[in-house]
């Protein structure tokens, strides 16, 4: 498992090497001058000049790369141009907005998803099989930021039932320690303002949630019912033992491996699907971060935070793969 | 009995029909219910697409606006937008272009991904490690992600749009058919075109790729849907298409601010965009089961 370990990351290297090797390109790809780009056409030589010192773009290329990986080791993800404050300070809470809102889209997806997929198997070709599927084949098909205005629409607008955007009630912020909302209020023992964490929570983690629970639905039930037609299914039942336990306990357990897979890629999907989600909700996260920064011109954050992304994103799936050895001792890894 | 009688049709016979793969898989395919409702649904946005001149009433840049947001009537079918232009039209108006990026931005990563995918699983070596480890590193950045920042790169267009997302697509369809050409390298009728004298790039192109083609027409019937929700996705953000051109994404964007006062402006482009992209997973879904039963989940 350790030699495993270790080749896993060894292959990961040239992976995140060539990543970073994007992301720098990203400012070098810019059509014509990127200082004049960033700063508009109006400005000054001067200031130009200044900000292509700033940026290191008036040395070569191969230098101008080794900085900024040696910046990059060091933890200096650059200056935002926008703001002049530190990328690698001014990006954490937009970082924990973005974790608790995926955190709750997957948990969301994952339990309605994996629950729906099991009863669709155990009662295949009944009316909550087709029902679920259908839902399932919809919410594959269905453009999140559409899901997400239509829930706006309806929920909040309309039925007054929750909150639209944001994360929080403004005129009572919750005193942050983690950034996420809903430690922090546990922390401080704020029950009532947990619960309005919560509700500002419920909609954009359904709209971000809504795709991978499909596929996870339609996943766990395919798995399950390959599953319910083994042998040792059929001992269980034969055993006696009740329905539920033998879904619940015996079939699940290993249905579960491709369900981890698609569970694993889907939660590298919401980092993207994020960004859409973040600017319909007014989500104060790394996408929308992101997306304002585009708007900006604000090259050093686009980089930074694409980058740190795609490094979640390959850590998860790092986790994922590591994972199906502890559910699954029939993988064994050499 | 000589050779030629054997082989001649006994005369009279109806003429049968051929039976091949892809009539089978046709046949296949229509008992398949959800796959051809997803074909009926193509169908039906590909014909809106190529007659919206002859059905739309109205032009879609047309602003009446003493007509603003006006709720569905006999003379507005789909209501009017903030600029009172016929909503109607600029759905109709609005298949052509989600269409028409959806086919060609897969065209284009189908047909860059596959000259990748071909020479990776085929010379393989130091050009497989090449071409391998460049899927893996642009697999590594969220799609929509990594199309954001090429547009962000390029500039807000929908031809940058269209660009970006065959970009980002190009490893899915590489990585497929550098797979497919392996196990195929290793079949008994390569070996025999070679021991003929066969030419590496006959045998590419005559045996190699047929036998690739199946499913990379799965994958990419699944990918005009994922290219369509990309497109609109950026459209939504402002990277994509640009004003006046009715894109789906683009009309949800610009009506949002309307969604109480008048919610119509943003059921029906949205309607649309979910119902195209449930017609293509429809039938990707049912080709995938036609066509590669191996794959089917």
């Amino acid at each position: 498992m350790n030699s495993y370990l270790i080749k896993r990351v060894m292959v990961l290297i040239p992976v995140l090497i060539g990543m970073t090797i994007i992301v720098f390109s990203i400012i070098h790809a810019i059509p014509g001058d990127p200082a004049e780009t960033i700063l508009g056409q109006k400005a000054t030589e001067q200031s130009k000049q200044a900000l292509r010192e700033q940026l290191g773009l008036d040395k070569p290329w191969l230098q101008q790369y080794f900085n900024y990986m040696g910046d990059l080791l060091q933890g200096d993800l650059g200056t935002s141009i926008r703001t002049k404050t530190p990328i690698a300070k001014e990006i954490m809470p937009y970082l924990a907005a973005t974790l608790e809102l995926t955190a709750a889209a997957m948990l969301f997806a994952t339990f309605v998803g994996v629950n729906a997929g099991i009863l669709s198997a155990w009662k295949q070709n009944s009316w909550f099989d087709y029902t679920s599927m259908i839902i399932a084949l919809i919410g594959v098909s269905m453009p999140i930021f559409w899901l997400g205005l239509m829930e706006q629409m309806i929920f909040a607008l309309k039925l007054h039932w929750l909150p639209s955007i944001g994360r929080m009630d403004q005129r009572d912020p919750v005193e942050s320690i983690t950034n996420l909302y809903v430690i922090d209020t546990i922390i401080a023992g704020r029950w009532d303002q947990l619960w309005t964490v919560i509700k500002h929570l419920i909609l954009p983690s359904i709209a971000l949630g809504t795709i991978p629970m499909a596929i996870i639905a339609r996943m766990t039930r395919s798995s399950m019912l390959e599953v319910m037609n083994s042998d040792y299914i059929r001992t269980a039942k034969a055993k006696g033992l009740s329905q539920f336990l033998v879904v619940y306990k015996h079939a699940l357990k290993n249905s579960l491996i491709p369900v981890l897979t698609v569970v694993g890629l889907q939660t590298g999907a919401l980092l993207g699907g994020a960004v859409l989600t973040e600017t319909i909700f007014a989500w104060p996260g790394v996408g929308r971060y992101i997306f304002e920064a585009i708007s900006s011109r604000d090259y050093p954050v686009i980089q930074t935070g694409i980058l740190i992304i795609a490094f979640i994103f390959v850590v998860i799936n790092l986790l994922v793969d590591l994972l199906y050895s502890a559910i699954d001792p029939r993988i064994q890894y050499k | 009995m000589s050779q030629a009688t054997l082989n001649a049709a006994p005369p009279n016979a109806p003429a049968e029909k051929v039976s091949g793969p892809w009539r089978d898989a046709w046949k296949a395919f229509r008992k398949n219910k959800t796959a051809m409702m997803g074909l009926c649904i193509i169908v039906f946005f590909i014909l809106i697409a190529l007659l919206a001149p002859l059905i739309a009433p109205y032009d879609y840049k047309e602003q009446e606006l003493v007509n603003r947001l006006q709720a569905p009537s006999a003379d507005h079918w789909f209501g009017t937008d903030d600029l009172g232009r016929d909503l109607f039209t600029r759905v109709l108006y609005g298949a052509r272009i989600s269409l028409w990026v959806g086919f060609f931005s897969v065209i284009g990563s189908i047909i860059v991904g596959t000259i990748l995918g071909v020479l990776a699983g085929f010379y393989g070596k130091w050009i497989d490690m090449i071409i391998s480890r460049l899927f893996d590193i642009l697999l590594a950045f969220p799609g929509i992600l990594l199309a954001i920042a090429i547009v962000a790169i390029l500039g807000p267009s929908l031809q940058n749009a269209l660009y970006a997302i065959a970009i980002v697509n190009i490893p899915t369809y590489g990585r497929l058919v550098r797979a497919k050409v392996l196990s195929l390298k290793e079949e008994e009728y390569i070996t025999a075109a070679r021991a003929i004298g066969m030419k590496n790039s006959r045998i590419l192109l005559k045996h190699i790729l047929p036998n690739s083609l199946t499913p990379i027409i799965v994958q990419g019937t699944l990918g005009i849907a994922t290219a369509i929700i990309e497109a609109a996705a950026l459209g939504f953000l402002g990277l994509g298409a640009q004003p006046p051109d009715p894109e789906w994404g683009k009309m949800l964007s610009d009506s949002r601010q309307f969604i109480q006062k008048a919610p119509w402006t943003v059921i029906f482009p949205g309607g649309a965009i979910m119902l195209t992209v449930l017609g293509f997973n429809l039938m990707g879904d049912g080709l995938r089961d036609v066509l590669d039963p191996r794959m089917k989940s």
